[in-house]
């Protein structure tokens, strides 16, 4: 089964498109780098995708159920490319993960040990308790965005779907950042989908491209993408410092096939 | 005490204590969501319904219930499916509820006592019939935030997230509003029509000065509003002056006395840290 199944998707904000005939489908285990310039789309097809959005044109399926309808929610992390709570809202960072654990719940929405014991385990692994205890309009931007990880992965989720993650975060939390993401990928087998404009960085860890630019410029392995004309002819007179930089994470970052 | 032997006196602070509570934990949802001013909107709509109420006969406070409710939906819709912002929307309410309230209240023969005990407040004269109504509403939508409390928090911190935690956002957005307006009426039976939202704002704005994670803001809310409500009460009694500006009065008090704490114990943190 396919965890997301897009068909025919389009949608506008106002008069002029910003998605036109979208249509693709990620498989389990799937670690999908999706790219574009700003302003390309990227944004606005996940909120779709994850119904934060809404169309009439197309169709979404996530884990088999059509979007208007599911219901799993607990089964999906997101960390969003701006969050901006509140600037007084008094959560501490240990709050703020533990909201993540809300998708699990019954009625009445009040958290338990349980839930304590999760938040702390996965602040652990995202390397955020030393300042769980402060509130998060306190903490520095990447800071934050480590704690909203935590929050998105809470639940061990089956897919994943970050959009730019790593951003405010500094080279070396970076480095463990991707390692983590890519454990959750190669271990525990979680579906990811990463928005990223660090196309250097994420070479070694994906392996699909997902070049999007209004239309789906390209989808696939990324030994395809090495050769793939679509993509020369997206990136032009580009294209060859986008291979430099890739080639600066290794040897050859696409498993032995080389740029020609 | 003298103050404490009157029937009536602890009627009122019963009522008094029950709504504090509940505009407290209310209230500090709203001004998280910067929807703090609803408020004030819902009030002025009430004094449509309370004004109807007097030109029928009929209790005021029971005809501006479903009237505020209803107007509190309208807030929602407005700003949902039209491009008017929040805030305009609110102002538009208001001066709806406003100008419907004085034609009615000219076609009720002009403002009179009964009027001007809704503008002002008077909780000593709370009655036993209003005081179980406080008391439902009070304990329905407690309930009721307790029953969604982590949804609440979720919408307040982030709504594209709470859609992705399963929350039903718009479903929460009505409750907020419905209770919102259920609490306005009750409250202004306190207060008074004039000064009902500042009830709901300035004790959780002072509790946020000093909130160091949610819940206990949402404690010290309660805790300054219940003392807003007792000492208001007390001197609206022993100086015969209006409850409701004796309790607003009586906040602002607590929320210079928290800004100033704030504004101290930082000092000496920055000095420290500078050390
Ligand atoms: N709320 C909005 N209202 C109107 N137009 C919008 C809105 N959000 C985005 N757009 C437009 O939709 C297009 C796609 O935006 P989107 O945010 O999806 O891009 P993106 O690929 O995520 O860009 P970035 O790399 O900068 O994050 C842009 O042209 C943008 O101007
Ligand atoms: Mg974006």
């Amino acid at each position: 089964m396919n965890l997301i199944e897009v068909k025919n998707l389009a949608f506008a904000y106002n008069s002029s498109p910003v998605l036109e005939d979208i249509t693709f489908a990620v498989k389990p285990g799937d670690f999908i780098g999706l790219l574009g310039h700003n302003g390309s789309g990227k944004t606005t097809l996940i909120q779709l995708i994850l119904g934060i959005l809404k169309t009439k044109e197309g169709k979404i399926k996530i884990m088999g159920q059509k979007i208007e309808k599911f219901n799993q929610w607990s089964k999906i992390g997101y960390l969003q490319q701006k969050s901006a709570p509140p600037s007084l809202m008094p959560l501490t960072a240990f709050e703020v993960v533990r909201l993540g654990r809300v998708s699990t719940k019954g009625l009445p929405r009040i958290f338990n040990k349980i839930d304590n014991k999760k938040t702390q385990e996965v602040m652990a692994k995202t390397n955020c308790l030393e300042y769980k205890n402060k509130l998060f309009y306190e903490l520095s931007g990447g800071q934050q965005q480590r704690v909203l990880l935590a929050r998105a992965i809470i639940n061990n989720p089956a897919l994943i779907i970050l959009d730019e993650p790593s951003t405010a975060l500094d080279a070396s939390s970076r480095g463990s950042f991707f390692d983590l993401i890519s454990n959750l990928n190669k271990k525990d087998g979680a579906t990811i989908l990463l928005i990223t404009h660090d196309m250097a960085e994420i070479g070694k860890y994906i392996n699909k491209f997902f070049i999007l630019d209004k239309k789906i410029i390209f989808y696939g392995d990324k030994q395809t993408f090495c050769k793939s004309p679509e993509v020369a002819n997206h990136f032009g007179p580009y294209t060859q410092h986008i291979m430099d930089h890739l080639h600066t994470t290794g040897p050859c970052p696409f498993g032995g096939h080389s740029w020609e | 005490m003298e103050f404490l032997s009157f029937a009536f006196v602890w009627r009122a602070l019963i009522a008094g204590a029950l709504i504090a509570i509940v505009t407290a934990v209310l209230g500090l949802f709203l001004v998280l969501k910067r929807l703090s001013l609803i408020g004030d909107s819902l009030s002025h709509v009430a004094l449509s319904g309370v004004a109807l109420g007097l030109l029928t006969n009929t209790s005021p406070i029971f005809v501006a219930i479903p009237v505020v409710m209803a107007s509190s939906l309208g807030i929602f819709k407005i700003t949902k499916h039209t491009k008017v912002y929040t805030d305009s929307a609110l102002g538009i309410v208001s001066a709806t509820g406003i100008a419907a309230g004085l034609i009615i209240a000219a076609l009720a023969g002009g403002f009179n006592i009964d009027l001007f005990s809704f503008l002002f407040g008077s909780i000593l004269t709370v009655s036993w019939a209003e005081l179980v109504l406080a008391a439902v509403l009070t304990l329905l939508s407690l309930a009721i935030i307790y029953v969604f409390y982590n949804d609440l928090i979720a919408i307040v911190f982030d709504e594209n997230f709470a859609t992705t935690a399963g929350v039903n956002t718009e479903r929460i957005n009505t409750i907020l509003v419905l209770i919102s307006a259920a609490v306005v009426v009750i409250a202004l039976r306190v207060v008074g029509i004039m000064l009902v939202s500042a009830m709901l704002i300035v004790p959780p704005v002072a509790a946020l000065q000093l909130a160091v994670n949610f819940k206990r803001a949402l404690i010290l809310a309660c805790v300054f509003s219940i003392i807003g409500v007792v000492s208001g009460i007390y001197l609206s009694f022993a100086f015969n002056l209006p409850s409701g500006a004796s309790i607003i009065i009586v906040d602002l008090f607590i929320l210079v006395i928290c800004a100033l704490i704030k504004k101290y114990a930082f000092k000496k943190r920055k000095l420290t840290a500078s050390n």
